[in-house]
């Protein structure tokens, strides 16, 4: 996953938290009136209000009745802000490139590309996919992503390939169900597989958080352990793009039948 | 160097496009609008020489302008899809060239960098070579694709801004539930939960010692949005002291599958929103959690394979 806070932040945070390993444990009022944030993100997605209001009250709230004055949250909110644009930088960049390639037609070609594969389907699109985006992360690097590939590539191939199968433009549920899965295998490539080979993110911060709290491990013995998730990952995408594949050969039977 | 040059490349795309929304006569709230992208440019742009407060405050300022629906896409649009097609036709493979050339800048660079050095000093460094990457590989991507399609600068600009309008104040959300993350952390809420959990699960047996540890991390993944929040909270008050103290268990093995069960929760939570909800957005789906909901099965067999394996081999190695 290439999403990280600052490692040197969390391992202050080790230490801290390490304290009370010793201390015999039991859950004060103080403690519990901390959970109230958690609450509110519960009720307010819950109600579907404004998700970003929901998020800034809970985090407002949790950090007040903690004993954190106005001014120290701005100044946190501000600070974690700014610490955190790397979320969001692919987005901005990339927005620029794929809307004017797709202004000019990329959607069409890599639909119409599609339609010349004879053997493709829309879950063996997705899962050769998966398999390379987890094989490069291996060795920590994405190339991939919702907005450089998923969108202007492997989306438009699948439903290509989907519509060749289905003889019609796709019923609405079964291009959500499609894109949802196209979501899902740039999360399961650049999630299962990360950092087994070379160690960049996450393996650094385990270890960081395993070196601090005493027990020193290599990086080696964090990254092969990870083998085993991440074969098992390949093996479980292969079967939830073959129940994909099978709900649009459905479809097309169900097209053929004349939607009885 | 580091990826700072490419926030300002960013702060300038934002900023032209609030501009660009700001002159748009058929653009609803377009001053609402406009601010909320300004507001969001500034901060990419001078955020790390503000004064944390006073970037505090702009956040405000863009959730206030969101929560109140100032903040609107473009609207009706008209329907370009027999020029699309017939473009298309005409540029043929050339329109992949920019889209496949940024995987391949990126592979480059994530080598390149990782053995340029300057007098022994790494010429980018290591936390930020990603994004190095990634950035210069959107602006040589960006320069080919003006110069494959022959479009005006400008189209880069208003058709990046279609996009980003749709995606609309969601496109902070992801920094916002970060931020959200860092107050739960300074506020302690990952060691009430780990006290509550040492203090009522029987981790005296090693196998309900895996059980905690791994439900604790997906747990506490989907609370936080962010696995990588959870595992030091998580492991330090409930993996070390049962699977590794109390029973003997393997640090490195238990960190490393823990960690992967905690991803599994990442999945199927809506507050990891760059992950889940944001592509939902720049996918069209008409349901927000339609991402969430493909990947559910998934995540549950993936999280079952992690703790049997865990279980079985933990106390082993």
């Amino acid at each position: 996953m290439a999403a990280s806070f600052d490692h040197e932040y969390f391992e202050i945070k080790a230490g801290k938290t390490g304290a009370y390993q010793s201390l015999s444990v039991s859950v004060s009022a103080e403690d519990l009136i901390k959970l109230v944030g958690i609450v509110l993100i519960v009720v307010g997605f819950g109600l579907r209000l404004n998700t970003l209001l929901v998020v800034f009250v809970s985090g407002i709230v949790t950090g007040l009745v903690s004993g954190i004055s106005w001014n120290e949250l701005m100044a946190l909110v501000g600070k974690l802000f700014v610490d955190n644009r790397f979320m969001t930088l692919p987005v901005v960049l990339l927005v620029p490139v794929i809307g004017v390639l797709e202004y000019y037609g990329l959607q069409e070609h890599a639909a119409s590309m599609i339609r010349k594969a004879a053997g493709a389907t829309a879950g063996r699109i997705l899962l050769l996919y998966q398999f390379v985006r987890e094989a490069t992360s291996t060795v920590a690097l994405h190339i991939g992503g919702h907005a450089s590939m998923i969108r202007p590539l492997i989306v438009p191939m699948a439903e290509g390939a989907a519509r060749l199968r289905v003889g019609r433009p796709l019923p609405k549920a079964l291009r959500e169900k499609l894109r949802g899965h196209a979501a899902a295998a740039e999360n399961w490539g650049n999630f299962f597989a990360d950092d087994i080979i070379v160690a960049v993110g996450p393996v650094l911060l385990m270890k960081g958080v395993l070196d601090a709290a005493g027990y020193p491990v290599s990086v080696w013995a964090l990254g092969l352990s990870g083998i085993p998730t991440a074969l098992a990952a390949v093996g479980i995408g292969w079967w939830r793009y073959r129940a994909l594949d099978k709900d649009i050969e459905q479809a097309g039977k169900d097209s053929r039948n004349g939607d009885r | 160097m580091t990826a700072e040059p490419f926030y300002k490349v960013a702060a300038c795309v934002l900023i032209v496009i609030a501009v660009r929304i700001a002159l748009r006569p058929g653009q609803a709230r377009r001053f609402g609008t406009a601010a909320f992208w300004l507001l969001l440019g500034i901060s990419f742009g001078v955020g790390t020489h503000l004064p944390p407060q006073v970037i505090g405050w702009m956040v405000t300022g863009m959730i206030v302008l969101a929560a109140t629906g100032q903040v609107v896409g473009i609207g009706q649009r008209e329907d370009r899809s027999a020029e699309r097609e017939s473009s298309a036709r005409k540029l043929g493979n050339r329109l992949l060239f920019p889209t496949l050339a940024i995987p391949v800048i990126i592979v480059l660079g994530g080598i390149i960098f990782k053995y340029a050095t300057i007098d022994g000093v790494s010429l980018v460094a290591s936390s930020q070579a990603t994004h190095v990457s990634l950035g210069l590989a959107a602006v040589i991507a960006w320069g080919m694709a003006l110069w494959i399609t022959r479009a005006r600068p400008m189209t880069a600009f208003d058709e990046g801004g279609r996009l980003l309008q749709d995606i609309s104040w969601a496109v902070i959300l992801p920094q916002m539930l970060a931020a959200l993350g860092g107050i739960f952390a300074a506020a302690g809420v990952g060691d009430v939960i780990a006290k509550a959990v040492g203090a009522t699960i029987p981790t005296q047996y090693p196998v309900v010692a895996v059980v905690a540890y791994c439900t604790g991390m997906t747990l506490f993944t989907i609370i936080m949005g962010n696995a990588f929040a959870a595992f030091p909270v998580i492991t330090l008050g409930i993996g070390l002291p049962f699977i590794v103290e109390q029973h003997g268990g393997n640090p490195a093995f238990m960190a490393s599958l823990g960690m992967l069960s905690g991803y599994c929760g990442t999945l199927v939570t809506p507050m990891a929103a760059n992950f889940n909800l944001v592509p939902a957005i720049l996918l069209e789906l008409e349901d927000r959690n339609a991402v969430i909901k493909a990947q559910l099965p998934f995540a549950v067999a993936l999280w079952l394979f992690n703790v049997l394996v865990m279980a079985g081999c933990v106390y082993w190695i």
